[in-house]
């Protein structure tokens, strides 16, 4: 299989600080029309692993080294218009607060149709067609076009979100935690969309989550991050199944399963660092 | 079996929300919808469902901390809207709360002694020593140190203010503790402390729960009983492991197939 993004030795530090690396030599690759899921608790670096890759790194910090190559093309040597163009048109991206990601003014048939006009050139008719075609893709009437975000559920707002990173149809979508601030009902329909709408695109999937649930229901491929770096990486099936590194256990050994059949050991982190 | 901590009859709460053009209009919202539960000594009643199910309104009229349009809340045989407004904050003292978000509430000028430390002051419990005594048992038992006391909020991360709220909720030796979503904020690893902490001290201190969360996951490693609850009203209940094994409503298999985890989705 042929790689869609690989990413190789990326470090990023804040750049007041650069001896803190928050991001700390990770190496991985998303197999085209695959899902690759980062997981790790907060403040582990699978945010700022996506946003180097997006380009959209805060000011305040600094990728001191790696590369990152997306079909080819080199993403770190790219100027803020190439990467603009590409945003948008060969990646997309969702967030997780559907709520805050929505511009509250604009109906979403507009907010839509903003990146078919941007990079595609779409106008008129065309443009009209096309959104419609897009919210009934993502499951949501086509006659809402109209309807400002604030007159949608949670759920139908992610839909929206998703139907505005999808309009280009991208060859890769960045997803970081998308379902996290939504009911479970509504997850598992957003997560069966994501999967059907990847199907169909061969749409490769970064997506980030600290659900292992999630992570077994989507995932062809799993990163797990700690501190910044990856402690462990591969088939699915083998890192749940049957993982290596101690981190890994430990976490799995931290998530309830739905039969109440195991018992509950939170992570000893001293422990952790001499069995590592 | 014995007799129930808690029982909550027939609930009903409406909430009127303005609507029709510039608000003139006011339409009813059954937040609770003639709901009824009880817990019993030393279990756990989780109340599971999704966002505007009625779950937190639930947890606020059982502790009176909001009027309730009809229906009865008996706590330890007596009717708490009965009681006089001293009688009901002796009540409290024995019906506590703990809250999801561990940032917000703790007061961040307060130090941690006097945040854990309020309730015995308020209910007059001990002399200062006393009272210092206390608090200082409830840290170690919730895994903070007795120096913690002269720190402020701010000094600890998310799960570690989870246990000052906790520490807070139990050194009033309550019966009955209300736990609203008191995981949903936190880190997987650390989830797993608290809710091995909540058990340890449901063990130690002979302590009911009633538990709200929408993490069904969570709710099959901490329940006794289980309510499921859907626009207001309660639509199935009872034991936890006959419930998950075999639900009886359409509504609760949903929930439970909704759980992620169960269904490849990938090819």
């Amino acid at each position: 299989m042929s790689d869609l993004l690989r990413i190789e030795g990326l470090t990023i530090a804040p750049r007041t600080m650069p001896q803190r690396l928050l991001v700390n030599n990770v190496s991985f690759a998303l197999e085209v029309g695959k899902t690759t899921c980062i997981v790790g608790e907060s403040g582990s670096g699978k945010s700022l692993t996506a946003l180097a890759v997006m380009g959209l790194l805060p000011p305040a910090l600094q990728r001191q080294s790696g590369s990152i190559s997306f079909q080819g093309t080199e993403l770190t040597a790219c100027s803020p218009a190439q990467m603009r163009a590409l945003r948008g048109k060969r990646m997309g991206m969702i967030f997780q607060e559907p709520m805050t990601s929505l511009n509250p003014v604009l109906n979403i048939g507009y907010q839509i149709g903003e990146s078919l006009s941007a990079h595609l050139g779409l106008s008129g008719k065309a443009l009209k067609t096309r959104v419609a075609a897009l919210l009934e893709q993502v499951g949501i009437p086509a006659e809402r076009a109209s309807n400002y975000p604030d007159e949608l559920s949670g759920g139908q707002r992610q839909r929206v979100m998703i139907a505005m990173s999808i309009a280009c149809e991208p060859s890769m979508l960045i997803a970081d935690e998308p379902t996290t601030a939504l009911d479970v009902t509504v997850q598992a329909q957003i997560l069966a969309l994501l999967s059907e709408l990847k199907q169909r695109m061969n749409m490769g999937m970064l997506f980030i989550t600290h659900d292992f649930g999630v992570v077994a229901d989507i995932a062809d491929d799993v990163v797990v991050m700690f501190r910044g770096e990856v402690v462990e990486s591969g088939a699915v099936a083998d890192v749940l199944g049957n993982p290596s590194h101690p981190y890994t256990q430990a976490l799995l050994d931290c998530v309830p399963d739905a039969e109440g059949n195991k018992t509950l050991k939170p992570i000893d982190y001293a422990w952790l660092k001499e069995a590592a | 079996m014995s007799e129930p901590l808690i029982v909550a009859s027939n609930l009903v709460k409406i909430y009127k929300q303005r609507s029709g053009r510039f608000g003139f209009g006011s339409t009813a919202i059954r937040a609770l919808d003639d709901v009824s539960v009880a817990v019993k000594p030393g279990s756990t009643l989780a109340v599971v469902g999704e966002s505007g199910s009625g779950k937190s309104t639930l947890a606020r009229c059982l502790l009176q901390l909001q009027p309730l349009d009809s229906g009865e809340v008996r706590f330890e045989g007596r009717d708490l809207a009965a009681l006089s407004g001293q009688e009901l904050r002796a009540a409290r003292r024995r019906l506590q709360m703990v809250f999801q978000d561990p940032f917000a509430s703790l007061n961040p000028r307060m130090k941690v002694g006097e945040i854990v430390g309020e309730g015995l002051l308020i209910h007059k419990l001990g002399n200062a020593a006393e009272r210092r005594e206390k608090v200082i048992r409830m840290l170690h038992n919730v895994g903070l140190e007795a120096s913690d006391m002269e720190k402020y909020p701010h000094e600890f991360s998310g799960g570690q203010r989870q246990r000052i709220g906790i520490a807070r909720a139990l050194v009033l030796e309550p019966r009955l503790v209300v736990c609203d979503e008191p995981v949903s904020a936190l880190d997987v690893s650390i989830q797993a402390q608290i809710l091995l902490l909540l058990k340890k001290l449901q063990r130690e201190m002979a302590l009911s729960y009633l538990f709200i969360s929408h993490d069904l996951r969570v709710v099959r490693h901490m329940a006794d009983e289980i309510a499921v609850m859907r626009h207001g009203r309660v639509v199935e209940q009872g034991g936890v492991e006959q419930i998950y094994r075999e639900p009886q409503q359409e509504y609760t298999r949903n929930l439970l197939n909704s759980i992620p985890g169960q269904h490849r989705l990938a090819h």
